[in-house]
């Protein structure tokens, strides 16, 4: 706890370990938070480059009509597995388990998480969750060629190893209740002194909210998969009509998990993005509270909008319009917060390094993603536009452009607290300008081509498509060339990048207070919290480096 | 964009412009606002910055005016969604069979076609069912989709309102073929719908390009 006295060290987490052992063991089996973090960063950041080259394997594919570089069996089976790998090995672990391992401690002014053994545990089940998906892919089978969610009676009919790909799934689920659990109690329970709920960081805050979701939502799907694989096994009828059950049932079920999964997606980002304005505006955020509200408020009510998926399934007209009413009425939070995000910079003195620009980036995609959604929340649209190329590019807004994101701004953000050393900023400045060019070009082609009635999860295309699929197609490498740049220029930086200060931005909340690398138990003095945390008047007090 | 095969076809795209118009508005102005305070207060001008907790009023004013606007919107789409479930009792009813990877099309007097033809200005109700897995009839000329679920009767309502040829996709994931299994509408004059729906033979399948030349 960090109301003991504290040993000082001049050595960071790098040179000390929690364990006896040295090298590889001492991280494999650390119970340090900084090296979980660091061992999701490398793992899910992997998985997430996996996404992205069956991203491009796809549209390399869609070039052009008819078949061009796989056949229609292994494309159905590239965007199952993107989609998976996408989204239950990288969007939905992602910050949490990376920045929110690594900074939540940091930021509540304690040593570790409450369960620091549970917290390793939670990386070896994503790690055993994640083996299982790529075993999956070799068994005899094939890969799973349902697209990412899975949907009953296809599921069910189809010859690929379907049961190994959802119980990976399954295990996946428990990595996320268990860092959730975690989370809710760290917060609770091991605060420093002075911290009071109001002078914690949005970060805290929106993990706060997001870890209840991982908490209470994620049984639901585990639920829904165990069912399934009843199903497929012992040819128990549940969902399938041809055994006596209702393939409805399962997309409810799916859904009332799969939607709030999309706010334990967004809303660390938004706390990311929380903390990234304030230090490069070097002001407060504006409505501290509105923004902590309201990602209490989205982690609440999005629970009640799910059957916004299934506009076309079937169900009652009244259903239909009391979800749509609902989906309205749950993007107002949202909104609020970009506004609240602008308002920030109001006032303030700003200094556009690259988080800041990557958050600019953010808050212009995010919000295309947002509005978009209002477009396939009223009925009539999204009864045209449902399961089309619109909401490709929708998803793909909120969820890359979104989360995605600010995965990267994260990344420039905190890169010097987590390794100590700098990357080479004018690189990281035409990265910045790159990808937004790249994003636009990849994905805003898939609006127009949904509107023109493109559906999604198609190998081929009838030809009036194709300029707009080039379009994309060349947008992807672009967008390549960005990662192959971004990640050049960290990898770089990890292993020859310049000496970073302790406070290289001018931050203020507690992760800004303490070395780079911190030390083993992340400070070296008694942490006692006597300001909001946002504000800057701290600043002279702090150890910072204006260059 | 608002002239097209049927009325539905410009209700939705009413919406749509609705909905997109005001968001790219929100949209530009949001981004305006922001380019302008990275401009205006950049840290090079050198002036202190002021510690804005937040606005009350402002936090209202944010959240009344996009509830009026969601709620608008809300409104719109509700009631061009409600235009296309109130189909007259005299509809026409073609029973609609999808299936890996096919459609097929089922009339009253028996006969039997793998596309669907009908008679322009006379509502047309499909009642869908699945012989597999789910599908979904997708007409993107017409704005409308309903999904094909295994074991459930879904069904969709439509009215051409101009003779031609219009698409019908299938959008829900149906395995292999799910990007070939298109086929067409083919909306005819009521004459020349009798005169199809008439002729014998009554279970063979009459191919879209033996007809089309007719119709063009
Ligand atoms: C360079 C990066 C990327 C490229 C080129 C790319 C491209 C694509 C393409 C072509 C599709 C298939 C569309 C279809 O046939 O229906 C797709 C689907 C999808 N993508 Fe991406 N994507 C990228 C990054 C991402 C990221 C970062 C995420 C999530 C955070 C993501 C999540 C998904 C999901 C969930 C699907 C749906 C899969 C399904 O239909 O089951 N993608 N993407
Ligand atoms: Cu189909």
């Amino acid at each position: 706890m960090a109301n003991g006295t504290v040993a000082v060290s001049e050595k960071t987490f790098y040179e000390e370990s929690t364990n006896k052992y040295s090298g590889i063991l001492s991280w494999l089996l650390t119970t340090d938070h900084k090296r979980i973090g660091l061992l999701y960063l490398y793992t899910i950041g992997g998985f997430f480059l996996v996404g992205v080259v069956l991203g491009l394997l796809m549209r390399l594919e869609l070039i052009a009509p008819g078949e061009t570089i796989v056949d229609a069996q292994t494309y159905n089976s590239l965007f199952t597995l993107h989609g998976v790998i996408m989204i239950f090995l990288f969007i939905v672990p992602g910050l949490p388990a990376i920045f929110g391992n690594f900074f939540l401690p940091i930021q509540l002014g304690t040593n570790d998480v409450a369960f620091p053994r549970l917290n390793l545990l939670s990386w070896y089940v994503y790690i055993i969750g994640a083996v299982l998906v790529l075993i999956s892919l070799v068994l005899p089978g094939g890969p799973i060629d349902t697209g990412w969610t899975f949907y009953i009676p296809y599921s069910v009919r189809t010859s690929t190893n379907v049961s190994l790909a959802i119980f990976a799934a399954f295990v996946l689920g428990f990595s996320s209740i268990l860092t959730g659990l975690n989370f809710i109690t760290t917060v609770h329970r091991m605060r420093a002194p002075g911290m009071g709920f109001f002078r914690m960081p949005l970060f805290i805050w929106s993990l706060y909210a997001t870890a209840w979701i991982q908490v209470i939502a994620t049984p639901v799907i585990g639920i829904t998969i165990l069912l399934v694989i009843l199903e497929r096994t012992f040819g128990v009828g549940i969902f399938d009509p041809a055994l006596g059950g209702d393939p409805i049932l399962y997309q409810h079920m799916f859904w009332i998990y799969s939607h709030p999964a999309v706010y334990i997606m967004i809303l660390p980002a938004m706390g990311v993005v929380s903390e990234i304005l304030p230090t490069f505006a070097r002001r407060t955020i504006f409505g501290y509270k509105a923004i902590a509200y309201s990602s209490l408020a989205i982690a609440f009510v999005g629970y009640l909008v799910w059957a916004h998926h299934m506009f076309t399934s079937g169900i009652s007209d009244t259903a239909r319009w009391i979800f749509s009413l609902l989906t309205f009425i749950v993007a107002l939070p949202s909104g609020v917060k970009v506004f609240n995000w602008v308002a920030t910079l109001y006032k303030g003195s700003i200094d556009p390094k690259p988080p800041l620009l990557w958050v600019l980036s953010f808050i212009f995609l995010f919000s295309i993603g947002g509005l978009t959604g209002l477009v396939v929340g009223s009925l009539a649209t999204d009864i045209h536009l449902h399961d089309t190329y619109f909401v490709v590019a929708h998803f793909h807004y909120v969820m890359f452009g979104g989360t995605g994101t600010i995965f990267i701004a994260g990344l420039y953000y905190w890169f010097p607290k987590m390794f100590g050393r700098m990357y080479n900023i004018k690189w990281a400045n035409i990265a910045a300008a790159l990808y937004f060019i790249a994003f636009n070009m990849l994905y805003f082609p898939k609006f127009i081509l949904g509107y023109m009635g493109m559906p999604r999860r198609y190998f081929d295309y009838l030809p009036e498509f194709t300029t707009l699929q080039e379009i994309s197609t060349v947008g992807s490498w672009l967008m390549a060339i960005t990662i192959i740049i971004i990640v050049t220029n960290l990898i770089h930086a990890g292993l020859k990048g310049k000496k970073a200060s302790a406070n290289p931005w001018g931050g203020v909340t507690l992760e800004w207070q303490t070395t780079s690398p911190p030390p083993l138990h992340n400070f070296n003095r008694h942490v006692e919290v006597n300001h909001e945390p946002y504000d800057f008047s701290q600043l002279k007090e702090l150890e910072y480096d204006s260059k | 964009m608002f002239s097209g095969p049927s009325s539905h076809t410009q209700t939705v795209d009413m919406v749509m412009l609705y909905i997109v118009g005001i968001s790219v508005i929100l949209l530009l102005g949001i981004t305006a606002t922001m380019i302008y305070f990275v401009f205006k207060y950049h840290r090079n001008k050198g002036h202190k910055p002021v510690d804005i907790h937040g606005n009350v009023l402002l936090e209202i004013i944010w959240i009344a005016i996009p509830t009026f606007l969601v709620l608008t919107m809300f409104y719109f789409g509700y009631m061009g969604f409600a235009e296309i479930r109130n189909i007259p009792d005299d509809a026409l009813v073609v029973k609609t069979t999808a299936r890996m990877w096919a459609w097929q099309f089922d009339y009253a007097n028996g006969k039997q076609s793998d596309t669907l033809f009908v008679p322009v200005n006379k509502h047309i109700k499909l009642e869908m069912e699945s012989a597999d897995v789910n599908h979904s009839l997708y007409i993107p000329a017409f704005r409308i989709k309903e999904d094909v679920i295994a074991g459930k009767v879904n069904y969709l309502g439509f009215k051409a309102e101009e003779a031609g040829i219009y698409d019908i996709a299938c959008a829900e994931f149906c395995g292999l073929k799910h990007s070939m299994m298109y086929t067409a509408v083919v909306a005819l004059s009521q004459d020349e719908f009798d005169t199809w729906l008439n002729a014998a033979p009554k279970d063979t399948n009459t191919a879209v390009t033996t007809d089309s030349t007719k119709v063009e």
